[in-house]
């Protein structure tokens, strides 16, 4: 069940480009792999949807690109700084998979190492822009990697169940290969849990709210 | 009496945070389905969010036999947000509905708007229900009194003040955020806007008022009430707290006893009093 609580960073550590954010968990639950978390941006109006990264025992981590004002006051967290965090929502990747390929893009990544713990530390194939961004493949066990211009699609070989999140193009990419593939998309939200509607994409003629429909859908969906 | 903003709350996949409220008012329905504008959708700015969500709703059918169904469930009071492109638009939904109250959107900034006027919808609508009817109006208008005139002399029940002002934000390359350019502007700049309404209308109509726009906590509802509003509706804030009706409640109960006022209905109006001796009357006794 999802829960809204105060919670407390434990640590904050860079990651290449990126912030790992951890904050003890609390009475949080930290749901399945791919859902996500309301992350109270301090200074900032509106909460960021951020997916959870690890689940260490008593804590919630969170991998963080600083792109914009909320994500860069995420970041600049500090351990003791207190924020609301509600979650886990949505709707995580389903686990029940044969012979699963993890597939990751740049920040789009972060769902994957708690991925990849709950599936037995499958393959892992990731795409970055830079070595400098690659150093994120660290957080996860049996990764390869394709840094730019490289694609990650040239790593996906026949004969698995991918499991993919990452920037839209390459999800149009993996799904074009994989019919069968779970996509992990991302929307800009006010809310993360079906009030505002802000989040809502057209999926084979229907709006789907990513937040409460998704953020995990079916290729073929 | 505390309600959420039309489009702010859906009550089928929040129903915690819809039974703290003391009626639900739901999203904007219109005669035919919307799937609404292209992303993207939301944006934050430096003193509130846009909005364009451009009134996706299932549309008139499958809400009367679907969600308004699943809605009474709640026993919560169902305030219908009633929207459309003519006149006649409204009055046919207003004509299908049964002991619901009705808040005519009047004020969508996202949407091509009606050819009449909204005193003319109003008075459609009228003919078309004796359910309560209630305008939403714009913010936007310079004499946002001689609307609510309008509208009560149309045959309208009372008012919802405001509805979002329209603005717009651009990114790092300048080009706009919002896939429409433009959208709804609400949160913390709204509220100024909100208590500026409300105080023209209390003084320009007898209507009952819902203040609305940028209440975050007990003290910005207070605040909306001493303009002249009977109730106050939440919109932006439940996005960043869906436990926000409660706490809010709270804090209006304890701004109100801190005024020794009984309840809110005695703080309606109380920034329109020249002096205002009954009130520190109260004030000096509530400390005996």
């Amino acid at each position: 069940m999802p829960r809204r609580e105060r919670r407390t960073v434990t640590d904050s550590e860079a990651v290449g480009p990126y912030t790992l954010l951890r904050v003890d968990r609390g009475g949080l639950e930290p749901g399945l792999p791919g859902q996500f978390f309301m992350l109270e941006a301090p200074g900032r109006l509106l909460p960021r949807p951020m997916s959870l990264c690890l689940a260490p025992p008593d804590e919630l981590a969170f991998l963080i690109d600083p792109i914009g004002p909320g994500t860069e006051s995420l970041c600049s967290l500090r351990a003791g700084d207190a924020l609301h965090v509600f979650g886990p929502l949505g709707n995580g990747f389903r686990l029940d998979v044969d012979r699963p390929l993890l597939v990751g893009g740049g920040i789009g990544m972060a769902p994957l190492p708690y991925l990849s713990d709950r599936l037995g530390h499958p393959r892992v194939a990731l795409g970055f822009r830079s070595e400098w961004h690659a150093e994120a493949a660290a957080l996860v066990p049996n990764a390869e990697v394709a840094i730019d211009p490289t694609l990650v699609t040239e790593l996906i070989e026949p004969g698995f169940e991918v499991l993919a999140c990452g920037p839209e193009p390459m999800l149009d990419a993996v799904r074009a290969l994989c019919p069968g593939a779970q996509l992990a998309w991302e929307a800009p939200m006010a809310c993360g849990y079906g009030a505002c509607y802000g989040c809502a994409v057209e999926i084979g003629g229907a709006w789907k709210r990513l937040c409460v429909d998704g953020p995990v859908l079916a290729a073929a969906a | 009496m505390l309600l959420n903003a039309s489009g702010c709350l859906d009550a089928l996949t929040a129903p915690e945070t819809a039974r703290q409220l003391d009626a639900f008012v739901t999203k904007t329905v219109t005669p035919l389905p919307r799937g609404g504008n292209a992303p993207i959708r939301i944006a934050e700015t430096e003193v509130g969010m846009l909005n364009s969500i451009g009134l996706a709703n299932p549309g008139r059918e499958a809400f009367l036999a679907e969600t308004l169904p699943r809605l009474r469930e709640f026993g919560l009071p169902v305030w219908v947000s009633v929207g459309g492109f003519s006149a006649h638009d409204y009055a046919e939904t207003c004509a299908r509905l049964e002991d619901v109250t009705i808040e005519l959107n009047l004020s969508c900034p996202n949407v091509d708007e009606a050819p009449e006027s909204a005193a003319e919808i109003v008075a459609a609508c009228r003919a078309a229900t004796a359910l309560p009817l209630y305008a939403k109006l714009s913010p936007a208008s310079w004499d946002v009194g001689a609307v609510a005139r309008a509208v009560e002399a149309a045959g309208a029940d009372g008012l919802s003040l405001v509805n979002t002002l329209r603005g717009m934000k651009l990114g790092p390359g300048l080009g706009p955020v919002l896939g429409t350019a433009t959208g709804g502007l609400s949160g913390p700049a709204l509220k100024p806007v909100a208590l500026a309404a409300v105080h023209a209308c209390f003084r320009a109509s007898s209507l009952p008022i819902v203040g609305m726009g940028g209440v975050a906590t007990g003290r910005d509802a207070l605040e909306l009430l001493a303009v002249g509003a009977r109730a106050v509706a939440l919109g932006t804030v439940l996005f960043s707290d869906p436990s926000a009706p409660a706490r809010i409640r709270d804090e209006l109960a304890a701004e109100l006893a801190a005024l020794g006022l009984s309840s809110a209905d005695e703080a309606c109006g109380l920034a329109h009093q020249e002096a205002l001796p009954k009130r520190k009357h109260l004030d000096l006794g509530s400390r005996v």
